[in-house]
């Protein structure tokens, strides 16, 4: 099978076959039969060969080489994937070699492993084994074997003793090989090797040359790649490329494969990259993995590579012991390095480009190295070939990850790899006809990858020039760009200018909580007290959770489990308890929109700007910041083209708390709502241009209503996408397990599963979709979904058909035949599919082994041609969120920049004066910020009722807007153009065209006016508009500040759109109108002209839209003048303390001191604004107890001064003032006036106070405060106390009958008596 | 107004510290409140006794149980006392002595004698109507010294409490009357229990405003000053809990705060000692907007 792939590809390297016949081949054309070599190829078999090819054959460019940290992604792997059962299939490759094998293997290999396990050594392998040295077998020999073994007919050129013996030979050749059989490069490449820090290697492996060099790199190549990784890290964060140095020969640190050893690497985890639990939960997964997913950080297992440097001895010929063999080498290897490493030696396999600065061994190039050169490329002409092979399997959608092909490319291009050495320019003549083809080292040097790399970018451009606009720049300024293809560069440059890529401002700049709806949250929706109550509480621990996770969970050490678990379970325990299920989803759903639609979020963790910078800077910087910080993290984030799915940023809050609430009623709960939601959304309209416009009239608002459109599309699928991931991620949940289940589980599963129906059809949504066309919205939230399968999911009915399904889409879905303006929308597919098709859950075999039944072409059929997939709608930012590692091309070149700064220099100089200047006052802008915060947040505790009508209203409104200008102005200024016109040609000799400019440009300034009037009209009709749609009882501000809203925003839209449209309208309405009048003109009629004025004429100036200024009102407040009550009962208080004592001789009060304090009591029981009737009467209660102290003399006062001390006041009028004071607020308690209390205390003072104390209560009377029955029952009651009866009568009489003058002495024998 | 002073009145978190160690040896009386003042004369009268309070109670809660267990003795002791020198504050005397808040020793005692005398337990109602109209307790003299315990304790008692929630109730009252000079409309608790709402702070603004650059959805009015405990205390049971239904807002503490205290701005919770100046609105109606 290889055999024949091998084959062919000779065959066309050597012109035996003819290019072309090849490519039509590959397009699809027609079947290839060759030569009479009858070579009967299947495309699938071919295809990944190529690529296997390919990346074997860079294989040590890629990484080889002392000063050239490799651009693989893959490099410095973490733990392959250990060895399970399953592995054994890629072992050959994953033993020998690092990512480039790795990701032949990840892509390929599988289909050998389940269609042919024992089929694994590869015939080619062997063939080129034995056909020749080793030399020369750096990328195949080794390598390519498993990725195109197959399952697929195998045709083995040798027999199996043939194989052994080839193996055998093979592998003692590693073990062994004398340094003359892998002459010259390897001598430099060690020295730089040393010189960077000694690999550690045991001196034997690092003499074999560059074979066991590639062993040695081996480890810095993911074998098994992402998937083992992924496996292995449950909730582990990924670390940052590691600091620490690695002793690869360490079995702690690399466990050997098979192990099953959990990398102990302690994860540093300031960068997280939020593995799923999917991949999670099977540690030691299969060995498939994709390509370049795991960042460089982590560690990978040195020895993978090592048993075959041991292994003459049985040596592998059967696969099945192939794997137990291996086990034995790799720790003698171990053991061996362990005795013969410095283990402080620093790995030059774990440095990258990405991380540039390493203490010992920085990545800046060799400057000895020599820089790629066009004149030093050998094997040009099948370079071109190659590279036009690949090319044509990229366009066709052969390849199953079209954005890892160039990532892929982009490695090649910056490759540090010098040439092993000048003497492997020229390939050492190798004897032997036809195999020599293949064996040829292309891309064993720099110029030639570049050359290569160079070749397929050009051929790609159109691809290229939809990347963002960093990533063209950093291509365009690449010098190995320039240098191989100064053409290349030009057009990115060209490119560059006409990327349009805008960073809209962000306004969900805090997280919101979800508003409390009376409508849906308040006590009748629940079924009882208790319920309420209960959630209640539950909304408030849920938000104390995230607000720990928020404050806490990037700090090291830190685990949701450990810290929240138990809080978590017991409020969701309480949820079963109260039934409240259904309202916490609710909540939780809601707030999982809130915090997880934000493009923000589905970017790089780290992405999100410093909250005080982003306030700092307001919304315009945004872009510039953001591009900054990226610039200055990429060195640590550099993870690939397909990274594992993962749950970024705020979405692992929700993701762990579900893990950890292991509430199989929320969830059930949540399913029902998120399928819901998804599904609402997955039918929202968004309408075309044709559906909107009248009359066939395309264009001008049509286009404007397409950018809303736009808009609403890219939220929806935003949102979509994270509601589809958490379907998924609940829905397979239960299914999760931490390793593949054997054949026979996955069996029986299959069966069981594939009889309950499953959360959602997803066959059906997507045929529907394709039928409908509105793939480009309901793909991407698939693909999402799917991506959170088990491992056994794939393989029940639905969903197999559903991949299947995606598979024949994705062929078909060649960006090359796309046209311009949807090029973005097809591109976002190919790149989520191909991301699918690369992430662990996808299984391996599928790619390149399903039949596929063209299901399509009929469902397409029926097509009408409304639908979405025609409307340009996804735009560089939504492709960018959607597919953040598109941003890895960006992260990259920059790598490769920042490590050959010294070199070029350009853009590391640049990242300051860009992200420097500053743009108008920051002021104003951060007061623009908080008023659109302020709008946002204005909605927030309204109903939601109000902001979709609002933002209807102003989008009609706005809408209206233009067409009014459209009606009005635009026609008019275009009719007064006629007249100008006919005018002007009525008159002799004039220039038609240059009256045209002339008039299209008078026009077009007059046009301008376009800005005002559009002002007018929206604050004109938008507040009816919406003031008649919202319902009655909204508050008088509510309403204002909506219909300010809606004003603002309708304006906006209008004056936008206008602003950059009027000029172009106006233009094509006059060339239309102008065309007409030539047409229609041989006669001018030149009567009287409207002049041109009438065009210009100005408007009347800018009435502002609302200028009806609220009113200041004049705070008058004459009422605040009074003291509070609180201050006034603080000071009586202070008095009575005196009053009651202890006080000292100094503590006295004058009259005037009480006077003041009785106007004050005055005052404020007048003003009673600020008063409660508690205060009320706390403050009376203290005037009648002061009265009371007043006249007992307890609180001492005198008349004034200090003059006149001992002279006792009179107090008349102050008793009289109080008694005024309690006439006009009669509700004081005066009967305390007459308490046992009160009364005790007056009988034991003096004839003075007794007086006073009478008058007082003379006075109460008088004024009718008091009742005198009242008085005299209650001194009746005297008669209770100890008291002799005749004195408290006489006491009662005295007092009464002489009310008016206070008797003063007589009185006094009757008052002596002592209780 | 009294209240709106320009004094500042957050306090840095060691201040505050040297503040509630001075506080430690204070009585809740008018000498000692003096004392206090003459000790910090930097800061308001108002904030200095607020503060006193907290830690006063503090102080209070800490201890109230190793007094409750000498009831007995406390009661044998003023009685022999008040019988040797009846008209002497000995009440008084006894819970400074013994460093017990003089309203809450008058009310152990108050149980006690009810106790001795009516042969069971009073209930906490008729022990507060006489706390507050000592006229209604049975001893004169007894009722001479609790009203004069009373009314000297600065920080228990029914005219502490009275004055305490007057001043809450002026401070929203304040509130209210700001927002309405400034023409922020606005519903209150009453509107907001109303229409069935789980938990209401005093305002809820029906068109958010921006102060000092955040976003402001309701004001909590607070007429204490924020001390680390009770802003805890706050944040657990009141703000954040209106944060999570009605998002950012604002407290105002007009007594002032530890200033350390306002670190969640950027998370939706601001802190002021008084009303907002910097106000930003969407200022409807207005062509500014």
């Amino acid at each position: 099978m290889s055999f024949r792939m091998a084959a062919l590809l000779e065959s066309l390297l050597q012109r035996e076959v003819e290019l072309n016949r090849a490519l039509d081949w590959l397009r699809g054309r027609h079947e290839c039969e060759e030569n009479g070599q009858d070579l009967q190829v299947r495309k699938q078999e071919f295809v990944p060969f190529l690529l296997n090819f390919l990346r074997d054959q860079s294989s040590n460019s890629l990484t080889h080489g002392p000063a050239t940290p490799a651009k693989t992604p893959s490099t410095s792997r973490p733990l392959r994937a250990q060895g399970t059962s399953s592995e054994r299939r890629g072992n050959r490759s994953s033993t020998g070699q690092g990512s480039r094998s790795t990701s032949r293997i990840q892509l390929f290999s599988p289909a050998a492993n389940t269609s042919q396990p024992g089929d694994n050594p590869n015939e080619l392998d062997n063939t080129l084994n034995s056909s020749h040295g080793s030399h020369g077998l750096t990328g195949i020999s080794q390598f390519s074997s498993p990725s195109f073994s197959s399952g697929w007919s195998p045709a083995p050129r040798y027999t199996p003793s043939e194989r052994r013996s080839a193996q055998r030979h093979c592998l003692a050749d590693f073990m062994t090989s004398p340094p003359e059989t892998q002459p010259s490069p390897t001598a430099q490449q060690h020295r730089g090797r040393r010189r960077m820090g000694p690999f550690g290697a045991s001196a034997a492996s690092r003499q074999t040359g560059a074979r066991s060099g590639q062993m040695e790199e081996g480890c810095r190549w993911d074998g098994a790649g992402r998937k083992g990784r992924v496996a292995v890290k449950m909730n582990e964060p990924v670390s940052p490329p590691t600091q620490v140095e690695l002793n690869f020969n360490n079995l702690d640190d690399f466990p050997p494969v098979g192990a099953a050893h959990v990398s102990p690497i302690p994860a540093k985890p300031s960068r997280r990259i939020n593995p799923t639990p999917v991949s999670t939960e099977r540690p030691n997964s299969k060995p498939k993995s994709c390509f370049t997913s795991t960042p460089l950080s982590q560690p990978c297992s040195s020895s993978p590579s090592i048993p075959e440097t041991f292994g003459p001895g049985p040596s592998a010929a059967s696969p099945l012991c192939l794997q137990e063999e291996r086990e034995l080498l790799k720790k003698e290897r171990s053991k061996l390095a362990q005795q013969t490493s410095s283990p402080a030696k620093p790995i030059p396999g774990v440095c990258t480009p990405t991380r540039p600065v390493r203490p010992g061994s920085k990545v800046t190039p060799d400057p000895q190295a020599p820089g790629p050169d066009p004149a030093k490329v050998t094997h040009a002409p099948e370079l071109n070939l190659l590279a036009e092979i690949y090319c044509t399997c990229i366009s066709e959608n052969l390849v199953p990850c079209v954005f890892l092909e160039v990532f892929f490319v982009l490695q090649l291009l910056t490759t540090r790899s010098v040439a092993p050495s000048d003497t492997m320019e020229q390939d050492p003549p190798v004897p032997g006809g036809k195999t020599d083809a293949l064996e040829r080292d292309y891309l064993g040097n720099v110029h030639n990858c570049v050359y290569f790399a160079v070749q397929v970018l050009e051929n790609q451009f159109t691809l290229l020039s939809h990347l963002d606009r960093c990533t063209l720049r950093l291509l365009a300024e690449n010098e190995r760009v320039g240098v191989f293809s100064p053409g290349l560069r030009d057009l990115l440059v060209q490119a560059q200018d006409s990327c349009t890529s805008k960073v809209i401002p962000d306004l969900h700049t805090f997280i919101h909580s979800v508003p409390f709806q009376p409508a849906t949250d308040n006590r009748t929706n629940f079924s009882s007290d208790k319920a309420f109550h209960i959630f209640k509480k539950q909304r408030d621990i849920f938000y104390e959770l995230l607000r720990e996770w928020e404050d806490y969970h990037k700090e090291p050490g830190w685990e949701f489990e450990a810290a929240l678990g138990n809080r978590v379970r017991a409020m969701v325990s309480q949820l079963t308890a109260a039934g409240n299920h259904c309202h916490f989803a609710r909540l939780f759903q809601k707030q999982l929109v809130q915090m997880c639609k934000g493009p923000r979020v589905l970017g790089s963790p780290g992405d999100a700007p410093d909250a005080d910078l982003l306030g700092m800077l307001g919304a315009d910087s945004l872009g510039r910041l953001k591009r900054l910080q990226e610039r200055l993290i990429q060195p640590q984030a550099l993870s690939g083209p397909c990274p594992p799915p993962s749950f970024p940023g705020n979405q692992e809050f929700f993701r762990d708390f579900l893990q950890t609430a292991s509430c199989c009623q929320l969830n059930q709960h949540l399913k029902d709502g998120l399928c819901q939601q998804l599904l609402q959304l997955n039918e929202v309209s968004i309408l075309g241009p044709e559906a909107t416009s009248d009359e066939g009239e395309e264009g001008v608002d049509g286009d404007m209503e397409q950018q809303d459109e736009k808009q609403r599309y890219s939220s929806v699928l935003v949102v979509a996408q994270v509601l589809a991931k958490f379907l998924g991620f609940i829905s397979f949940l239960p299914y999760q397990t931490s390793e593949a289940p054997s054949r026979e589980i996955q069996e029986a599963a299959v069966t069981l599963r594939s009889k309950s129906a499953p959360v959602l059809d997803v066959c059906a949504v997507l045929r529907s979709c394709i039928h409908r066309k509105r793939t480009v919205l309901t793909i991407p939230w698939l693909v999402e979904f799917l991506s959170m399968l088990d491992y056994t999911g794939p393989f029940l009915p639905s969903y197999r058909d559903a991949f299947g399904l995606l598979l024949q889409f994705y062929r078909r879905m060649r960006l090359g035949k796309v046209g311009g303006q949807f090029y973005l929308n097809q591109m976002l597919l190919v790149a989520t599919l191909g991301w699918l098709f690369q992430i662990p859950v996808f299984p391996d075999d599928l790619f390149f082994s399903m039949d596929l039944k063209d299901e399509l072409k009929e469902l397409e059929n029926h097509t009408s041609n409304q639908g979405l997939d025609n409307l340009p709608l996804v735009d560089e930012q939504l492709l960018y969120t959607c597919c953040p590692y598109l941003g890895e091309f960006r992260k990259l070149l920059a790598a490769f920049v920042s490590g050959s700064a010294s070199k070029t220099g350009g853009l590391i100089r640049k990242i300051t004066p860009t992200s420097a200047e500053p743009r108008g006052p920051p002021t104003t802008r951060s007061q623009q910020k908080i008023h659109l915060d302020l709008e946002q947040a204005f909605f927030h505790n309204q109903p939601p009722s109000l902001r979709r009508t609002v933002e209807f209203v102003a989008e009609r409104i706005g809408s209206n807007c233009v067409k009014h200008i459209k009606a009005t102005l635009v026609s008019e200024l275009v009719r007064g153009g006629e007249k100008t016109l006919r005018d002007g040609l009525g008159s002799d000799c004039v220039n038609a065209a240059k009256l045209n400019d002339s008039i299209c440009a008078q026009l077009c300034d007059a046009g301008m006016q376009a800005l005002e009037k559009a002002t007018r009209f929206c604050s004109e009709n938008a507040p009816r508009a919406v003031r008649v749609l919202l319902p009655e009882e909204t508050s008088q501000t509510v309403l204002t500040t909506a219909e300010s809203i809606t004003t603002r925003l309708a304006t906006e839209k209008a004056c936008s759109w206008l602003s950059s449209n009027i000029t172009t309208l106006i233009k094509r309405e006059w060339k239309s109108s102008f065309e007409r009048v030539i047409k229609t003109l041989p006669s001018p009629t030149s009567k009287e002209s409207l002049n041109t004025e009438e065009a210009n004429r100005s408007l009347q100036p800018p009435k502002s839209s609302s200028g009806q200024e609220t009113g200041s009102f004049c705070p008058p407040d004459c009422n605040n003048e009074a003291p509070l009550a609180s201050d006034v009962i603080v000071e009586i208080k202070e008095v009575l303390s005196i009053a009651v004592g202890p006080r000292t001789e100094e503590e006295v009060f004058t009259v005037q001191q009480i006077f003041s304090l009785l106007d004050k009591v005055e005052q404020t029981l007048k003003s009673r604004k600020f008063m409660s009737p508690v205060a009320e009467q706390m403050l009376l209660r203290c005037t009648v107890l002061l009265a009371s102290k007043l006249v007992s003399g307890e609180l001492p006062v005198v008349s004034s001064t200090e003059t006149n001390r001992r002279a006792l006041p009179d107090l008349r009028p102050l008793l009289e003032e109080f008694v005024l004071i309690w006439t006009r607020t009669p509700s004081a308690p005066l009967t305390l006036l007459l308490s046992e209390l009160t009364l005790t205390t007056m009988l034991h003072t003096n004839d003075v106070q007794r007086c006073n104390y009478l008058l007082l209560i003379k006075l109460l009377i008088e004024k009718g405060l008091l009742k005198e029955d009242e008085v005299g029952s209650r001194w009746m009651k005297l008669s209770e106390l100890s008291w002799p009866v005749e004195s408290v009568e006489k006491f009662k009489k005295l007092s009464l009958a002489s009310p008016s003058t206070v008797p003063s002495v007589k009185h006094t024998d009757i008052l002596q008596v002592s209780p | 107004m009294v209240f709106f002073s320009l004094v500042r009145m957050k306090i840095c978190r060691a201040e505050y510290k040297t503040i509630a160690k001075f506080i430690e040896q204070l009585r809740p009386t008018r000498q000692c409140m003096k004392i206090l003042k003459d000790r910090f004369p930097n800061h308001s009268q108002s904030t200095l006794l607020s503060i006193f309070s907290l830690e006063y109670q503090k102080r209070m809660k800490r201890t109230l149980v190793k007094h409750q267990d000498v009831v007995e003795d406390y009661f044998q002791r003023y009685r022999s006392e008040a019988k040797k020198r009846p008209s002497d504050p000995v009440l008084l005397e006894l819970a400074n002595e013994v460093d017990l808040s003089p309203s809450l020793l008058a009310r152990l005692l108050v149980e006690r004698f009810l106790e001795e005398q009516q042969g069971s337990v009073s209930s906490k109602q008729v022990l507060n109507s006489m706390l507050k109209e000592p006229s209604l307790i049975p001893d004169m003299q007894l009722a001479k010294h609790v009203e004069q315990c009373t009314i000297n304790d600065c920080c228990y008692g029914p005219l502490v409490d009275c004055i305490k929630h007057a001043i809450g109730q002026e401070h929203e009252e304040i509130l209210r009357e700001k927002l309405r000079e400034r023409n922020l409309s606005f519903l209150d608790e009453n509107h907001l229990r109303a229409k069935g709402y789980d938990k209401t702070p005093d305002i809820i603004l029906e068109v958010p405003i921006a102060v000092e650059g955040h976003i402001v959805h309701w004001i909590e009015s607070k007429a204490s000053f924020g001390d680390e405990q009770s802003h805890r205390t706050y944040l657990n049971e009141q703000f954040w809990s209106y944060w999570n239904r009605f998002g950012p807002g604002l407290v105002i503490y007009w007594y002032g705060f530890i200033s350390e205290l306002d670190c969640q701005r950027d998370r939706g919770i601001l802190l002021k000692d008084c009303f907002p100046t910097d106000i930003v609105t969407l200022c409807h109606g207005s062509s500014h907007c």
